[in-house]
């Protein structure tokens, strides 16, 4: 894929974390995101799927170099981002925005929603005048469905779903390619969550925008996605189209975790097979030697005990890191 | 036979701007041995009338009408009355159990306290109790867990000491609030299967308030849907899927993404948002919201009446069945 707008390769975040000693802490590296590559093309939305703990809110930080990566490239339009001054990473941002989880708390109480969405444009573009921005702001809140009236409102005023797209607003005035949306519809009402995910995908289309979409609802995943990656334990497990994994998900885990996805009705929830994984992700801190799913595997072998799965190539463009994804 | 009968329950909040209605005029029974279903989005009163049977409402909270469980009105009822009942009779689960377990007391004293209070347990007997119990919702090494301490555990199994408490006294009714939003996918199933298992091996009657309409779909008998601090449709959880009667909860199913579905293309939205309880629409609270509102909505409000042998429903309007 020569036409990928970023790529990354081999990417690990490890942090270190303090496990003992008095005088001289010993430390040990967690391993949040551990090897990982993927390549994403313009106006492509790519689905990062996973259980807390997975690594996929480090690896979309490790992107934006938000967080200091241990190694590995992030290369953005042919250049790699890890290596970069602070001032060169903050050219590219204009690029590359983020939406977060909570709604509320990733706005500044004390600034108008005017203040936050014009903020970026104060960074970027200094020369430009007041009028200016106010009629780029209350553009694009028309474009994110906000009352261009409620400029002066502050988030307190907004609900949940509105302060979202106060969010959004803010990370589309740049006009970016690439936009990471951190679990953005977990925090909001069932009927608010199809509204925004039906907004991030008109904007993806109006500005042939790329998406990274963090989220454990692979529900919602499944909708706004083109390609979807599973990770666990800061590894990917499989990665394919969206219809190929969720119409035939080779790895055992990508297939338990949706059969553990309820499906709102009854008949069909009831009858289904129960494949429920046992016990609870292990920690990141000591995962288990060779394939880290292997404890909560029902597939596992020794030789899964003794050897890392390496992603493999398999039918219909799906990669699965598993020994025995044949069968 | 019920065991939990509310009966035109109204819970109110003082607060700076003025009373707040939390839940208006809401009539419930929970019969012995079933798991209804209350579903609704934030605000729409779901916890805040289970928080009043449990005589656990905020300090600014007021409850009227009436709450019988097994006959016995728990509104106004004193402390004592009170704690005969919860804990004992019905138990709670809430959703954070972090938040819910006493982070300084050892698993095994926590779950023990409710045996030596209500049955007069002696510690000897409310450990081997509270062992047992702890077999009994699967958790692996429950001997080693007794003497742990809730942030020694992790999410899934604090739940599970959560639902192990809630059972200690072999209660009637327990209810859930939303107990497995806080958990990931894979935990939640093992979550709700063991819940499962308590309302068919042991008889317990479970409340299950959640805003996931599949975790409704897997356990439910009954299922009550709450807009605005009402009941706006109650049926039993085949109908509710199949043959919504309602046009909020036809509109919640069908903005409900799934796994099973054909996707692809804008997804289906309830517009709007859903209203401020201190500024409510005039008539239905979801007229603003509702494609089939006509002008009668606007002015009066649909009560909620009997539709078919099991099932209720607050809506001018009949919808055919898709």
């Amino acid at each position: 894929m020569s036409d990928a707008l970023l790529k990354v390769r081999d990417l690990k975040v490890h942090y270190p974390v303090r496990t003992g000693g008095v005088l001289v802490g010993q430390y040990a590296a967690l391993k949040a995101v551990d090897g990982i590559s993927f390549d994403l093309k313009a106006g492509e939305t790519l689905g990062v799927v996973g259980e807390s703990g997975c690594g996929k809110s480090t690896l979309g930080r490790a992107v934006l170099q938000l967080v200091p990566t241990t190694s590995g490239a992030v290369s953005w339009l042919g250049t790699d981002l890890t290596h970069k001054s602070k001032a060169e990473i903050k050219a590219c941002r204009q690029d590359l925005q983020v939406v977060f989880q909570d709604p509320l708390a990733s706005l500044d109480p004390r600034m108008t929603a005017g203040d936050i969405i014009a903020e970026p444009l104060r960074n970027y573009f200094p020369s430009m005048t007041a009028a200016e921005r106010k009629a780029k702001v209350q553009d694009m809140m028309a474009k994110v469905g906000l009352l261009p009236a409620m400029i002066n409102r502050y988030p307190h005023e907004f609900s949940g779903g509105q302060c979202q797209r106060i969010g959004i607003a803010r990370a589309m005035i740049l006009n970016p390619k690439l936009v990471i949306c951190d679990e953005p519809v977990s925090a909001l009402d069932v009927s608010i969550r199809a509204q925004v995910i039906n907004l991030l995908m008109d904007l993806q289309k109006t500005f042939n925008l790329s998406l990274i979409f963090i989220s454990h609802d692979l529900a919602v995943v499944r909708h706004i996605s083109h390609r979807v990656m599973v990770l666990y334990l800061g590894k990917v497990m499989e990665l394919a189209e969206r219809s190929a994994l969720y119409d035939a998900p080779l790895h055992p885990y990508t297939k338990a975790l949706m059969a553990a996805v309820p499906i709102p009705d009854p008949d069909k929830e009831r009858a289904k097979a129960r494949v429920i994984l046992s016990g609870d992700p292990p920690s990141p801190l000591n995962p288990p030697s060779g394939c880290v799913f292997r404890t909560r595997c029902p597939k596992a072998t020794e030789l899964c005990a003794n050897q890392t799965p390496v992603l493999d190539t398999a039918p219909a463009g799906h990669e699965v890191a598993c020994h025995h994804w044949r069968g | 036979m019920s065991i939990l009968d509310i009966r035109n329950l109204t819970v109110s909040f003082k607060t700076q701007d003025g009373a707040v209605s939390a839940v208006n005029d809401v009539s419930l029974s929970l019969q012995k041995g079933e798991c209804l279903g209350i579903v609704g989005e934030s605000g729409s009163g779901k916890s805040q009338t289970f928080m009043a049977a449990m005589g656990l409402l905020a300090a600014n909270g007021k409850a009227s009408g009436e709450i019988l469980f097994d006959g016995q009105n728990l509104i106004g009822a004193s402390e004592s009355t009170l704690n005969s009942v919860r804990g004992n009779r019905m138990g709670m689960i809430f959703q954070d159990p972090m938040t819910s377990l006493t982070p300084h007391m050892k698993i095994g004293r926590q779950l023990g306290e409710v045996v030596i209070k209500h049955r007069g347990a002696t510690p000897a007997q409310a450990r081997e109790q509270a062992l047992a119990m702890l077999k009994r919702v699967q958790i692996p090494e429950a001997e080693r867990r007794l003497d742990m301490y809730p942030h020694e555990l992790s999410g899934g199994l604090r739940q599970r000491v959560m639902i192990a408490m809630a059972l200690m006294c072999s209660p009637e009714a327990i209810i859930a609030d939303e107990p497995t939003t806080a958990l990931d996918v894979t935990v939640q199933a093992q979550i709700l299967d063991i819940l499962r298992d308590v309302k068919e091996r042991l008889n317990t009657a479970i409340v299950l308030i959640t805003h996931d309409l599949g975790v409704i779909a897997g356990l439910a008998d009954r299922v009550a849907v709450m807009y605005a601090g009402r009941i706006v449709e109650v049926a039993d959880v085949r109908s509710i899927f199949a043959n919504p009667q309602h046009p909020y909860t036809k509109g919640l199913l069908a903005c409900t993404p799934r796994l099973d579905d054909a996707c692809g293309g804008a997804m289906t939205t309830i517009s709007g948002q859903p209203p401020n309880l201190q500024r409510l629409p005039s008539g239905c609270s979801f007229h603003p919201r509702c494609g089939y509102a006509f002008e009668k909505c606007t002015t009066e409000r649909p009560a909620l009446e009997v539709v078919g042998a099991t099932r209720a429903k607050a809506c001018f309007k009949t919808i055919e069945a898709a």
